[in-house]
């Protein structure tokens, strides 16, 4: 296998970590998001506990995301951290409220309205934080030589606050539809009502989103509406048109999983879309794949160990989900 | 420049106050989980339900330890970039494999069980229940393995080449890398003070439940069982901490300069320095309480052997005396300690009066925090000692930092601070809420959490009714 090659797998396995981390952790968080229109009592307590058992192997995928762009990729790692400052902290001030939020709630009942309220703060800068590093993460970042060399807001724009939106509506879309799949009665009933609405923001969101991409960098603008390529780009928002309405059918029928499945379909388009505006860079319009990768011996060593591992997490993780398949009742785990 | 030494101070700090809270956390969960398993593993060989009862009064407190784990651990995986990009870059495609790899074979080992572990025995049975745990403690341990594969590597870096733009890359094999001067002496160290911090904690425990009542089960297997890994542990640490001590000297002999407090060179042997007070300007020991020749003896195994000083190492090389020096003395202080209550309990043992010597029931509450006082001095030690450098002789702190500004990495300190001390001062507040609960013959269901009875007390339903006889005993 040549280097050129195995950058490019690479590149795929920090993809794919990203993927799983947003779609996994994405319904956890939305959850926080969605929480004090919830009951208080056990509406409250069963939202918590369908996620429970997972949120800790979810939020995982996001420190292989991290730690595989340092191990991999070194270059943008030390790129983009620094020049991302404010908001990743933001974001990693904003899960330790959250994580600790599903321990603490329990332990002191006296203030369980503090942590709920935790639970949610945390929840919501995360989101918001990691919505705004993907826009400033597409806008552009200053670098010079082999480093950052822009201010520390520069990641604020009007353009990352619209990411950062759109993404909290997002993860709020999949986690309703979680809810629905996971939860019956009165709560069930609630998310139906919630998911048409959030599934509304989100296209709008969207489509937002997309309108702006092609004109951040001339480079976008070339890779989604220039003549033939556009007639392979124009399928992605093709494609989220019929999936957005397969998702409202599926509501309007009161199916139970598969506007999770649909909501899930949404995101992957958009992330799909993400990737045909950045390849082959991994900060767009400065640096490759290829001029960030780590040496031959680096990538190969973890490949050896990724190929091996990550299959067999998905194999145990997968085991845990399904030991707590179906719905989760008021009285826990029965 | 100015400018430039505060925002590399900052980042300093942040990544010191970090660092220390996090690592009290895997430094208990490591112990805890490993205590919980062979809880576990006795009830299911034995069926006495103390065991039981135990692991589910102790699994309450190991979820609490192991989230706030979780999520300080999570932002140390990120400040390597945000405020050490340049060090980041310079040593990702070294010590980024390893990482990756502990995020490979520990992280999502321990994440993806936990849940079974913590809400799933009614699910999945009482022996894939036991898989679960000890699924949860391997990888605690295989998270020690490559997360100090790492810092050993920062400590004695081999197996490296620098390519044209400055990186260290990887020259060697891995297995030398990996298995680099100081890593065995560091790996056996951190792991053995990790089982002596849990082992005082739960002793602490046990020791305050038998001072209220000297006749509760719960609360004389749990003191019996730590005093017994003290008896054994605190010796075995002792042995290695000298090893780990000589290793440091032949690899990083101005550590162990400012450990001993040795300004200057002697060339007829050295003493051991016991107390004094180090006076940077001077560049000596004021008031110093010294036995002559004794360390010599303890690092050369020779009174006479020669041992040189700070003075044969440039000032810029230097690192800061008195913080390695006063940190290295708190915690082999307190290992004496330790070593002192386990050999008391093993007089205790022998006279039969284990669970009736209320003055040592006394001291092993008092000394109930000193592990994680001693993980901390000792980091302290090693990671202070290792100062001015990052990379050890190759990469300075200073070159190593972030393009960031001042004001920004001021921002996230305070950020850092405030919400660090609401959180974990509240998670560290529930441990001591619960480990103030009298341990019982059915440990029971948090009352105002019906809906968990299944949950974070998992052995409730199945432990009911089975063995209420040997809960008894």
């Amino acid at each position: 296998m040549s280097g050129t090659e195995l950058t490019v797998i690479w590149a795929g396995i920090i993809a794919f970590a990203v993927v799983v981390y947003v779609i996994m952790d994405g319904f956890d968080l939305g959850i926080g998001i969605l929480f004090p229109n919830f009951k208080v009592g056990p509406d409250r307590d069963t939202a918590m506990n369908s996620i429970a058992p997972v949120w800790d192997g979810n939020e995982t995928w996001l420190v292989l995301g991290g730690g595989g762009l340092l191990a991999a990729f070194p270059l943008a790692y030390a790129i983009i951290l620094p020049a991302l400052y404010a908001p990743l902290i933001a974001m990693l001030l904003g899960l330790v409220l959250r994580g600790v939020a599903f321990e603490f709630r329990w332990r002191d009942p006296a203030h369980r309205a503090r942590w709920d309220f935790g639970f949610t703060a945390g929840s919501v800068i995360a989101t918001f934080a990691q919505g705004v590093t993907l826009g400033a993460l597409l806008q552009g970042i200053t670098v010079e030589g082999r480093a950052y060399a822009g201010g520390w807001w520069e990641w604020l724009t009007p353009f990352s606050l619209l990411t950062g939106f759109a993404l909290l509506a997002g993860y709020a879309l999949l986690g309703c539809c979680w809810l629905i799949w996971k939860t019956e009665g009165r709560l069930q009933r609630q998310c139906y009502s919630y998911a048409g609405r959030l599934g509304i923001l989100l296209l709008l969101a969207i489509i937002a989103v997309s309108a702006a991409t092609p004109f951040l960098e001339e480079e976008y603008y070339t890779r989604w509406l220039a003549y033939p390529g556009v007639i392979a780009t124009a399928q992605i928002p093709l494609a989220t048109l019929v999936i957005s309405v397969l998702f409202f059918r599926s509501l309007s029928k009161k199916q139970e999983a598969a506007p999770f499945f649909y909501a899930l379909g949404l995101f992957g388009l958009s992330l799909v879309g993400l990737a045909v505006s950045m390849w082959p860079d991994v900060i767009p319009g400065r640096i490759t794949i290829w001029e960030a990768a780590a040496p031959y011996e680096s990538q190969m060593f973890m490949l050896i160990g990724a190929a091996i591992m990550v299959p067999v997490i998905l194999a145990y993780t997968g085991w845990a989900y399904w030991v707590f398949r179906g719905k989760v009742g008021t009285d826990g785990y029965h | 420049m100015m400018e430039n030494d505060l925002a590399i101070n900052l980042a300093r700090i942040q990544f010191a106050f970090t660092v220390s809270f996090h690592f009290l956390f895997p430094a208990f969960t490591i112990g805890i989980a490993s205590y919980l398993a062979v809880l576990e593993g006795l009830w299911l060989k034995t069926d006495n339900g103390v065991y039981a009862n135990l692991y589910r009064y102790w699994l309450k407190i190991f979820s609490i330890v192991f989230a706030m784990g979780v999520v300080s651990g999570i932002v140390m995986s990120y400040q390597f970039g945000t405020n050490w990009s340049v060090f980041s870059d310079k040593a990702g495609p070294v010590i980024g494999p390893l990482m990756a790899y502990e995020v490979l074979t520990a992280f999502f080992l321990e994440a993806g069980f936990l849940g079974v572990m913590l809400f799933g025995i009614n699910k999945v049975g009482r022996k894939l229940h036991f898989v679960a745990t000890l699924a949860v403690a391997i990888g605690t341990f295989i998270s020690a393995f490559w997360i100090l594969s790492v810092n050993s590597w920062m400590q004695t870096p081999v197996g490296f080449a620098i390519n044209d733009v400055g990186q260290y890359v990887p020259a060697a094999g891995w297995w030398d890398i990996v298995w680099n001067p100081s890593f065995p002496y560091r790996l056996v160290h951190t792991v053995l003070a990790a089982y002596l911090t849990t082992a005082f904690a739960v002793g602490a425990v046990g020791a305050w439940h038998l001072l209220k009542d000297k006749t509760n089960p719960g609360a004389r297997k749990m003191f019996s069982m730590a005093m017994w890994m003290a008896a054994i542990v605190a010796p075995t640490q002792i042995f290695m901490g000298d090893l780990h001590g000589l290793n440091t000297l032949e690899h990083q002999p101005a550590k162990v300069m400012a450990m001993e407090g040795h300004y200057e060179s002697h060339p007829d042997g050295a003493p051991l320095i016991l107390f004094g007070i180090p006076n940077s300007k001077e560049k000596r020991i004021d008031y110093a309480i010294e036995i002559p020749n004794a360390s010599s003896l303890i690092l050369k195994h020779d009174m006479n052997a020669p041992l040189a000083g700070l003075d044969t190492i440039p000032d810029e090389d230097e690192p800061p005396v008195g913080i390695v020096f006063w940190a290295f003395r708190i915690m082999v202080g307190l290992g004496f300690a330790m070593l002192g209550i386990g050999m008391w309990s093993l007089l205790a043992r022998s006279r039969k009066k284990l669970y009736d010597w209320p003055l040592l029931h006394r001291a092993a509450v008092v000394m109930g925090p000193s592990g994680f006082i001693a993980v901390l001095a000792g980091w302290v030690t090693t990671e202070v000692g290792r100062q001015p450098f990052t990379i050890y002789g190759l990469l300075r702190t200073s070159e190593s930092a972030a393009p960031l500004d001042a004001p920004a990495v001021a921002a996230s300190l305070l950020a850092f601070v405030v919400v660090y001390f609401i959180v974990f001062g509240a998670g560290i507040v529930y441990i001591f809420k619960l480990a103030a609960k009298t341990p019982e013959a059915h440990e029971p269901t948090p009352d105002d959490a019906p809906i968990r009875t299944a949950g974070i007390t998992p052995a409730a339903a199945v432990l009911e009714g089975d063995h209420e006889e040997g809960a008894a005993t």
